[in-house]
């Protein structure tokens, strides 16, 4: 064990794969010299050398499609974007082609690759570098989408994503990035893609959130359970495919349920996780449902960021709500 | 512009191909041919999807494919039919994926041709990243791509090439000049003299050839191939040719160009211009011609009867292709069908 932040479980979970698996292959912008911009990849390509770990070109359809192609041809490439907001031109790579191979090609080729994307606000950065949108990952059939919240979260997951036959969207709350340490075993190790983590568990109320977010809504449930409510706590950890059952059990069982996150309310994430709720678990709801998210407004600038992210005051009212009678 | 064979069958410089490789050669544009009139006709009949015919262009397709090895990998498009079956794609699942049915997509086991893209131009990379693979792992296997002029204006033919020349990878990119994407004209896609002049912005040697000269597209394309399994890194080559027919099916070329120019192009036909290679020669004989004509319209005729007579797809076979192992939700919304 180690006590790492989750760039350094990142880090540690890069240098696994590498270490472990000649296929992977790291591709990005400034992610050799540098070790990337958030220091991801530190390190990595003075120990791999540049046949494993690759400067690219300011290009990220480019990047994509090249991993994509390498994926196909038998590599396990992992390629890091600098900022969600900078993925969007790979975005018609990852939902036209990358997603796409397997069944276009009736299982014959498939693309085994990860594209890590850095996401989230709350670091006062210049605009465009706090996006959250990733909704819009989830909704593409044929890729899986996974958020850690934790460093050994991260490390587990990263390794999963990186041994998983199908391309994984893997974003990493910038925000969380170097917040909180915690003991992540140096030895490989995987976290299962798919199933929701109970954090904390309860029964008046579940919170459901993931990323960067979980910082906001564990400290409201901290609260909520001075005041003696107790509460659930699910990270959901993985956006696609969902674990549709971990969240209907419960709230089967608490009755009440609040989701929380940073991206924009109208077509974010929770309105699915609203809409499994109602479709699977209406019958034992003791209140609606609430979502705690960003406006439908552009992510704001530096001044104005404490206007946007919700607040734990704002997760604990809505707790609260849904236990009023 | 390099061209071996001009149009009236005479031979410029020298032929660095046998008599029997033209004949091989010829043999499979007629094949291709007859793949390319049963589509339409069977698009007609509402037999097949939209169309997109590549009459005109056989020679740059059979002439490329016959220039990589078996287990080359191959990038292209809806227009590319002759170059992936040449590649090794059967003509069966070709037709399969025309009228509609995912396991068309599927080559057979050994034969690196990705499925078409249907969208324009983001295939390209696809060819680079392949041949990196093969590159790092020593295999000798290259890639090619095609696409046509109007892919030429996509971002994605600058990060494709660029990313080539800067890696090096072993990646020949052949643009099928056909002089329109649907109805604008190759004048206005480009202020470039030539589509090949663009490589030199990306450090790769480009080379203007004959589309309609099988001869000149096989020795320029194996040449391109030949370096880059060498180590000497990617080749832009521009294959002049045209699209005797409409962009695809559901189009009318009349609203954008005068059949003259058609016409004069069909003077400049592939297989016609072999055909009179062959006669200036003294080899033509119209009952071998008949001969390959005929064996072609069986192959593909049961190509057909095949590709129809695969069974109806069921409904779980679409779940069950998105991924490795199917999901919960996809599991879920299958079990809310009617015929799981």
């Amino acid at each position: 064990m180690a006590e790492m932040n989750l760039a350094q479980a990142l880090n540690d979970g890069l240098d696994a794969a590498l270490g472990s698996d000649d296929r992977v292959v790291l591709l990005g912008e400034d992610i050799g010299r540098t070790g990337g911009v958030f220091r991801i990849t530190d390190g990595l390509l003075e120990k791999y050398g540049p046949d494993r770990v690759y400067d690219t070109p300011v290009a990220e359809s480019g990047i994509v499609g090249a991993a994509f192609g390498m994926a196909i041809a038998g590599m396990r490439p992992v390629v890091e974007m600098q900022f969600m907001g900078f993925s969007y031109p790979a975005y018609d790579q990852v939902i036209n082609h990358v997603a796409r191979i397997r069944n276009r090609s009736n299982g014959r080729f498939t693309a085994p690759m990860v594209i890590r994307i850095p996401f989230g606000g709350g670091i006062g950065a210049a605009e465009h570098h706090s996006e959250s949108l990733e909704a819009i990952y989830a909704h593409i059939p044929g890729v899986k989408v996974v958020v850690p919240s934790s460093p050994y979260d991260a490390k587990g997951l990263l390794l999963s994503a990186i041994e998983d036959p199908d391309p994984v969207v893997f974003l990493e709350p910038i925000r969380s990035y170097r917040a909180v340490k915690e003991d992540v075993p140096e030895i490989y190790f995987t976290v299962d893609i798919g199933p929701v983590r109970i954090e904390r568990d309860g029964t008046d109320v579940t919170l459901i959130s993931w990323g960067a977010m979980m910082k906001e809504t564990r400290a409201a449930a901290t609260g909520l359970e001075d005041d003696g409510i107790s509460v659930e706590v699910i990270d959901l950890h993985t956006l696609s495919p969902l674990d549709s059952g971990g969240i209907v059990r419960s709230v089967e069982k608490t009755g009440r349920a609040v989701v929380v996150h940073e991206a924009p309310r109208t077509g974010g994430f929770g309105g699915e996780l609203a809409a499994v709720i109602q479709e699977r678990a209406l019958y034992s709801l003791l209140a609606p449902v609430q979502r705690v998210t960003g406006p439908d407004t552009i992510f704001p600038l530096k001044r104005s960021e404490s206007h946007y992210l919700p607040s734990v005051e704002k997760i604990t009212a809505a707790a609260r709500k849904t236990l009023e009678d | 512009m390099r061209t071996l064979i001009s149009p009236d069958g005479t031979v410029n410089d020298r032929l660095p191909l046998t008599l029997g490789q033209m004949k091989d050669l010829y043999a499979d544009m007629v094949e291709a041919r007859a793949y390319d009139r049963k589509s339409i006709a069977m698009q007609k009949q509402g037999r097949l999807a939209t169309y997109a015919p590549f009459e005109g262009q056989e020679a740059a397709q059979i002439g490329a494919a016959a220039a990589l090895n078996p287990d080359d990998w191959v990038a292209g498009t809806y227009r590319d039919a002759a170059l992936m079956w040449r590649a090794g794609y059967s003509w069966r699942n070709l037709v399969a994926g025309r009228t509609g049915d995912e396991r068309g997509g599927h080559p057979p086991e050994g034969v690196n041709v990705l499925p078409p893209s249907i969208t324009v131009g983001g295939h390209m990379i696809h060819a680079v990243g392949l041949s990196w693979a093969e590159m790092l792992n020593r295999t000798g296997r290259i890639a090619l791509t095609s696409f046509g002029d109007g892919a030429t204006s996509e971002g994605d033919f600058h990060e494709a090439m660029n990313i080539a020349a800067v890696f090096q990878t072993p990646t020949v990119f052949l643009c099928q000049n056909n002089g329109f994407a649907i109805s604008y004209p190759r004048s206005e896609q480009t202020r470039s003299e030539t589509i090949a002049g663009k490589a030199a912005a990306y450090g790769m040697p480009g080379v203007e050839v004959d589309g309609n000269d099988v001869a000149a597209v096989f020795v320029t394309v194996t040449e391109a191939v030949d370096r880059a399994r060498a180590g000497g890194g990617p080749t832009l080559i521009e294959a002049v040719t045209y699209r005797i027919g409409p962009h695809t099916t559901s189009d009318d070329p009349g609203r954008y160009r005068t059949e003259d120019k058609t016409e004069e192009w069909r003077r400049r036909d592939p297989l016609l211009r072999v055909q009179n290679l062959f006669e200036s020669a003294g080899e033509w004989s119209p009952e071998w011609s008949e001969e390959i004509e005929r064996r072609s319209v069986e192959r593909i005729e049961e190509a057909v009867t095949e590709a129809e007579a695969l069974p109806q797809p069921t409904r779980s076979e679409m779940f069950h292709r998105m991924y490795a192992e199917i999901t919960d939700p996809l599991l879920n919304q299958l079990g809310e069908g009617s015929d799981g």
